[in-house]
């Protein structure tokens, strides 16, 4: 009698199934390693401010009790500079190691699900952006620190459903640090090196140990 | 064992239309070329299985203009949705068994 019914091996079906609907519906090439630089840019970055506003006479303590009125323009460049080289440094290493992964994995880089997760990520993000420059507005600056991690927060959490789990713990993580923030505003800087260095290695460094290390 | 295997669906035989039916669960829609690029398929072999698969009321297809070329797009039916998932869990009941 010939048994030709199960062709397949069944173990080899559910983890085919499975492949494809995580491969269709979320973008796996994101690399660890990006968590990982992302969070050193960020303390080496935090540090710099800390050090540049300590030399001309400003801390984030006077901010806390609203005793700053206005920062001169110079100074908020400075620092602005000091986010965008960190934040450029962040992106173009985490392209390099995401584009790498993507090659070990033979998928591509920009495809529909990395467009999903950019839109989902981008939006909250932007609005967060947006809402820290009326902050600056309104000499609001203690609750600068705290609210760009909250919006970061909600950014990798939306996004996170398009990619690792860990992004989307990430995303809690970072909301209720920044809440803590809002709470403690002298602590500005520590929180921030938190938030943005430290759990972003810490976050990276479980994604490419469970993702990538070794596979 | 019998009635597991009863409980496996023919049409789910062949890898492709797993393949096809595992995305189209996980997306609200997928178009043809995803699916082709995705599952590594010719046109030809994507078109015939996708056709035997909107026989059995699996899946519908959608047809729209994208200025002058047509877009095609797939989506699950309730029916393709429970028979998948019933495909799936005698599986998981074969896999249990061994």
């Amino acid at each position: 009698m010939k048994n030709n019914f199960p062709k397949n091996d069944p173990v080899q079906d559910i983890e085919y199934i499975k492949e494809m609907m995580e491969k269709s519906s979320r973008f796996i090439s994101l690399s660890g390693l990006t968590g990982v630089f992302a969070g050193f840019f960020a303390i080496v970055g935090a540090i710099i401010a800390q050090l540049y506003l300590t030399s001309v006479g400003i801390s984030y303590q006077d901010f806390a009790n609203f005793v700053t009125e206005s920062i001169p323009l110079k100074t908020i460049i400075i620092l602005v500079a000091d986010a965008l080289v960190v934040a450029l440094l962040s992106v173009m290493f985490g392209l390099f190691f995401t584009n790498r992964t993507a090659k070990k994995k033979g998928l591509k880089i920009w495809d529909k699900t990395s467009k999903r997760l950019l839109i989902n990520l981008m939006i909250p993000l932007a609005a967060g952006g947006v809402f820290c420059l009326t902050l600056l507005y309104h000499n609001l600056f203690a609750l600068v620190a705290p609210t760009t991690l909250i919006f970061y927060g909600f950014a990798c959490f939306n996004a996170g459903k398009y990619t690792h789990d860990e992004v989307r713990y990430l995303g809690i993580s970072e909301i209720a640090l920044g809440l803590l923030g809002t709470l403690y505003l002298g602590y500005g800087f520590i929180i921030w090196i938190i938030g943005f260095g430290l759990l972003h290695i810490l976050y990276g460094w479980l994604m490419y140990i469970k993702y990538e290390k070794g596979k | 064992m019998k009635n597991i295997i009863e409980n496996l669906n023919k049409a789910f035989d062949s890898r492709v239309r797993l393949g096809i039916m595992s995305m189209l669960l996980v997306n609200d829609e997928v178009d043809f070329n995803e699916l082709k690029e995705r599952l590594e398929l010719t046109d030809g072999n994507l078109a015939s299985h996708i056709s035997a698969l909107e026989k059995l009321e699996f899946i519908t297809v959608f047809k729209e203009f994208v200025g002058k070329k047509t877009k095609t797009t797939y989506k699950v039916t309730a029916t393709g949705k429970k028979e998948f998932n019933h495909h799936l869990r005698a599986l998981e009941k074969l896999i249990a068994k061994k």
